[in-house]
């Protein structure tokens, strides 16, 4: 049964991997994520879970050993942030490509330099073309419960792919809240045993990973790794559902508040998602029609359905936790792409692009409704100024 | 050729033994030429060889498998010959 209990991000995620008992576990510490993998570590010690546990000399050698592990035939997990996956980020590449279920959760942080701990979302996005999954949690509640169904959904056997699990460094990681665990039997029996899929240690059926492949067939395994991305949506879906039956709780391919009717919303991720809607439902009240939208699963994006629920605004801002230099925000370049392949009847939201909580700056009450009275106006025929703009940056 | 729809996902080579059907000889510039009167039959060849093509019948070496040798010259560089004259020597392909 369920239990009611108040802790942190990182304590939730570390006792869904507990839930899960994995066959491998290898890591590397590294702030804001070690608090995740110094936990799993006790329960190794513990003996509450039967895993092997590696410890790795970096992350590119944790990710390395993962993906033996997983081709070995175990169900595995790592963890990291920032530097962490940018030092990951050729061997991410591997696992996606092998097409190897490793769960891993990424504790959000900025990138370097200059050097700065806290919770933005550049390491992420800039995994975005690993081919990996990518989920991203609100609180310490969606995490937990991302994390559980990661399992479900990176070892589904239409897609096996490696999965993201992102939440915000420190803001959600380190902060206690209120949240809800399943039992350890609901997890597992949810879960269910680990299903091998072409496990090197098979020795009756030798096999090779990693094979040369050139200008011949490279192409076209591509090609594969796109038709199996592909499925990830349904999957995703289809474990969601189940998920809600278990545990009450539902999920999609991203979160609606108040977007039905809505004139004006914010796109915006993670933690300042929650911020956002509290001043949302302040304007509601002044007769101002805003809602928001959250998307759940970055990778693959669901460009349809998010275009489809953000077809008929008339102002929607994308507010970016990352910027691309030289580009737009990652999140406003999938908004824009979603939109301008909906079927909107020539009809299109005006859109804007704000860059904010870089190097975890407070996202505050206040900046939101800031945003939401300028898409006001916008709505109304105000002029649109740049298209991208940093948020309350000193000037 | 494969069509994108019949590969295994992973890349995954479910086959043993495959690369035996993989001729590497086709890459070879230079040519290991056995020169079996300065052989001693140590084998270090066989030993360093890093494709399997030099040929061992009942414990002898007998030549090389040309399908396989990419002409690194290992061979050639390990071995020790007899009285300062090399078993082994690295000759241009085509010459």
């Amino acid at each position: 049964m369920g239990k009611v209990v108040a802790v942190t991000g990182n304590e939730a995620v570390a006792n869904a991997l507990r839930q899960a008992d994995p066959d491998v576990c290898s890591l590397y510490p590294i702030t804001p994520q070690t608090d995740i993998v110094q936990r799993f570590s006790s329960f190794v010690a513990n003996g509450q879970v039967q895993t092997e546990l590696l410890n790795a000399e970096s992350e590119h050698s944790a990710m390395s050993a993962a993906i033996g592990a997983a081709a070995g035939g175990g169900r595995v997990i790592t963890a990291t942030s920032s530097q962490g996956l940018a030092l990951m980020w050729e061997m991410l590449h591997i696992a996606s490509g092998m097409n190897l279920p490793i769960i891993m959760p990424l504790v959000n942080r900025a990138l370097s330099a200059p050097l700065n701990i806290h919770g933005d979302h550049s390491d992420g996005m800039g995994a975005r073309d690993t081919g990996w999954v990518q989920l991203w949690s609100e609180n310490a509640q969606e995490a937990y419960d991302n994390t559980i169904m990661a399992f479900r959904i990176g070892e589904h056997l239409e897609i096996r792919l490696p999965v993201m699990v992102c939440m915000d460094g420190f803001i959600v990681s380190h902060s206690i809240a209120r949240m809800e665990y399943l039992g350890d039997d609901e997890v597992k029996n949810f879960i269910g045993p680990y299903q091998k899929v072409n496990p090197l240690l098979d020795l009756e059926h030798p096999k090779s990973f990693g094979p040369l492949i050139l200008t011949d067939l490279y192409h076209e395994y591509k090609r594969l790794q796109h038709e199996i991305m592909g499925r990830v949506k349904n999957v995703v879906l289809q474990v969601s559902d189940e998920f809600a039956k278990q545990s009450g709780r539902k999920y999609g391919l991203f979160e609606s508040y108040r977007l039905e009717d809505a004139d004006i919303a914010l796109v915006i991720l993670n933690s300042a998602a929650g911020t956002s809607k509290d001043v949302i439902d302040e304007l509601r009240d002044k007769g101002i029609k805003a809602g928001l939208l959250k998307p759940r699963l970055f990778r693959p994006f669901p460009y349809a359905e998010i275009g489809q629920a953000l077809r008929h605004l008339k102002a929607v801002c994308v507010m970016d936790r990352a910027d691309s230099f030289g580009g737009y925000g990652p999140m406003f370049m999938e908004i824009s792409s979603a939109l301008y392949q909906a079927d909107g009847e020539g009809r299109r939201p005006k859109l804007i692009n704000k860059i904010y909580g870089l190097g975890g700056r407070d996202y505050m009450p206040g900046d939101a409704r800031k945003v939401l009275l300028e898409l006001n106006e916008i709505s109304k025929g105000a002029p649109l100024g740049a298209v991208k703009e940093y948020m309350g940056v000193r000037e | 050729m494969k069509k994108w729809t019949e590969l295994v996902p992973g890349a995954v080579v479910l086959e043993a033994g495959s690369s035996a059907r993989f001729k590497t000889g086709s890459w070879r510039t230079f040519r290991p030429r056995w020169v079996p009167e300065n052989c001693i039959q140590c084998l270090m060849c066989w030993l360093y060889c890093p494709d399997m093509a030099v040929n061992v019948v009942d414990g002898k070496m007998t030549g090389f498998n040309y399908d396989y040798c990419k002409g690194c010259g290992v061979c050639a560089k390990e071995c020790p010959g007899k009285q300062g004259k090399k078993a082994i020597v690295m000759e241009p392909e085509g010459k």
